[in-house]
């Protein structure tokens, strides 16, 4: 019995004690590979803490940069849900964005699946012209813009916040790659089975990039929750200002209320976060190959 | 049910012609196959009768009309793709169901429709799984199922078993047989597998860079291959090819030595390629033809393949499987003459 514990015990030993002087570069790389993946965790939750800690101090304390309030207050919430002017810009951004979001998901897949599914003259050319415009800045796009909306009476107007985002090239290329995952064979087959090429489109292939979807939902209605510098332009009463423009109103000309900006972004932080978990289970269960060989 | 003809059917891709001028005629309740190496224009052919590619110049008519510039909804016609093509966010049920879409019978009758061919692929109590739940062979199922319930006029079947393995092809290709036989219906099936076509098919169509090769029934193909091309496809191992020359008297000198009376009229000096199946050759058997040294053996079982070296490559035999000659060992392989075939040495046509 002796005999037969010593060599249990034997290999054990033996491995432990290679597992020692043999690992350490391994352990090392972790270790770095820890190292970075705990700072960029922090360089991500910073801002996140630091608006919070703001939106819990006094107007005294918001320039010292203790991460603790001293004195923490739910004042500045309560002076921000209690003005009346914050739930419209609320109001509105949520519906630009909603409304922003469903066309542009709509349009978008439309098109990707148009030039990704269809052979037709000039496809590629279509396809190159949209994709460009992404190298062309907002910030050069603002005035066309401006004197479109201005010509059309959209200044102002819910319309005119809106149009710019109602279809992106991004969105274009993004559902354009994601359909060519889609293999033919089930178009083909909904083809003999009867549908038209828009029933195909709605029945067959949107439900296979459900994650591409979801994906793009959450980029635009962030892209349309945030935007600042358009809407701040087609904007001029403040019933019609989204909320980045409405919070960024807060204070006067000789001071800036950050502990008010910071309650108001925190608040605005919610329908962001509501829309994440909404989506965020379609982009993790991806579907497509199921139906295939297996 | 209908019958299929296709006349003089050309396919061009740009300015290149993968499909020349093919004829045929499928019978009502036939079941054909297509079978031929990558390339050779099988599935291109069936997409062409399906609708799923235009046709450059000829005709397709399904059940006596010309289909050609219908849409496929409206061919009348139903396939079974490689990929099953089953959509993986529905039920089996809605996926057999689908094809019934556009269809105008009342609701309890679609179901009943479902449910009948359900009970025929023994799906039943799969109906109301998603195909990631499925096995392979299942998926293959509902994919059938989705054509059946349509109750289409002609069957397409494009390569549906090559992604499943051995053993379910062999029982999903009899299924597919047991279900023609039931059903009745008209089928083409597309396949790679020269063993798929000759154990399905009531005719076999052979293609080659988009020419038909031979139509004909599975054993007309075997015994009487129309050229060197499908004599070598059908039939594992391929048939062995010795090339020769006609003298006097109808006999075959082979360039792999020796010399054969053939009794069959043949013109003199004509060269020639002599096809003898690896299955009709033996070791000292019939009339001699080859000697050389067994320089591979693969056991098999009941039977051993040698195969013996030549001046023109290795000839495959079959020996038997107990007492195989040894590797090394000289042989002389002979084959009955009526089990032999003369092809044209140029042409590839069949002679004799």
């Amino acid at each position: 019995m002796a005999a037969i514990d010593d060599t249990r015990i034997k290999p054990s030993s033996e491995v432990l004690l290679k597992s020692g002087p043999s690992r350490p570069p391994r352990n090392m790389g972790q270790v770095l590979r820890f190292l970075l993946l705990f700072a960029g965790g922090i360089l991500m939750v910073m801002p996140i803490a630091f608006m919070i800690s703001t939106s819990l101090k006094w107007p005294h304390e918001v320039y010292n940069l203790n991460f603790i309030p001293e004195e923490p207050t739910l004042e500045n919430y309560t002076y921000v849900l209690e003005d009346g002017r914050f739930y419209w810009w609320f109001l509105n951004s949520i519906i630009i964005a909603v409304i922003t979001t469903v066309c542009s998901v709509f349009f978008d897949s439309l098109v990707g699946y148009t030039l990704c599914k269809f052979r037709f003259p000039g496809r590629y050319l279509v396809f190159i012209a949209i994709l460009s415009t992404l190298m062309i800045p907002t910030e050069m796009l603002v005035i066309p813009w401006y004197l479109m909306s201005q010509q059309f009476g959209w200044l102002d107007t819910y319309w005119g916040i809106m149009f710019p985002g109602l279809m992106t090239a991004f969105g274009t290329f993004l559902m354009k790659q994601f359909f060519e995952t889609v293999p033919d064979d089930f178009i083909e087959a909904a083809r003999i089975d009867g549908l038209n090429e828009l029933q195909i489109w709605w029945t067959v292939a949107m439900p296979l990039v459900r994650p591409a979807l979801a994906a793009l939902a959450i980029f635009v209605f962030l892209g349309n929750w945030t935007a600042f510098i358009w809407p701040l332009i087609v904007t001029n009463s403040v019933e019609m200002y989204t909320l980045p423009v409405g919070l960024s109103s807060f204070g006067d000309e000789a001071d800036v209320a950050w502990e008010l900006i910071m309650t108001g972004a925190a608040i605005s932080t919610i329908p962001t976060l509501i829309v994440f978990l909404i989506f965020q289970r379609f982009i993790i269960r991806g579907v497509v190959m199921a139906g295939l060989k297996g | 049910m209908a019958n299929l003809v296709i006349r003089d059917l050309v396919k061009t891709y740009d300015k290149t012609e993968v499909l020349h001028s093919i004829n045929l005629e499928v019978e009502d309740g036939e079941f054909v196959v297509f079978v031929g190496p990558s390339g050779c224009g099988k599935s291109t052919t069936l997409r062409l009768v399906a609708g799923l590619e235009e046709v450059t110049s000829g005709s397709i008519e399904i059940a006596g009309r010309v289909v050609n510039n219908l849409e496929p909804k409206d061919r009348d016609i139903a396939m079974v793709f490689q990929n099953y093509a089953i959509y993986p966010h529905m039920t089996v049920r809605k996926n057999i169901g689908f094809g019934l879409r556009s269809s105008k019978a009342p609701k309890p009758e679609k179901e009943r429709r479902i449910e009948s061919v359900a009970e025929l692929l023994g799906m039943t109590e799969y109906l109301d799984r998603k195909p990631s739940q499925l096995s392979g062979g299942q998926r293959q199922r509902v994919a059938i199922g989705r054509a059946m319930v349509r109750d289409p006029a002609v069957f397409l079947f494009d390569e549906p078993l090559s992604n499943l393995d051995a053993q379910l092809r062999t029982q999903m290709r009899l299924e597919i047989k047991k279900l023609h036989q039931r059903v009745g219906s008209t089928i083409v099936f597309v396949t790679h597998d020269q063993v798929e076509a000759m154990t399905m098919a009531d005719r076999i169509v052979i293609m080659k860079d988009g020419h038909i090769q031979q139509v004909g029934t599975p054993s007309e193909v075997y015994h009487q291959p129309a050229n060197t091309f499908v004599a070598q496809f059908i039939g594992a191992p391929s048939m062995n090819m010795l090339p020769g020359r006609v003298t006097d008297g109808g006999r075959i000198d082979l360039s792999t030595g020796g010399s054969l009376g053939f009794g069959r009229d043949l013109p003199e000096g004509r060269e020639v390629i002599l096809g003898i199946r690896p299955e009709d050759l033996h070791p000292g058997q019939g009339s001699a033809v080859i000697e050389g040294a067994v320089n591979v053996r693969e056991p098999l079982g009941h039977e051993t393949l040698i195969y013996v070296g030549t001046s023109s490559g290795d000839v495959i035999a079959k020996a038997d499987g107990r007492t195989p000659p040894a590797v090394g060992e000289i042989v002389r392989l002979g084959a009955a003459t009526e089990t032999m075939h003369v092809f044209d040495a140029q042409t590839g046509e069949a002679l004799a």
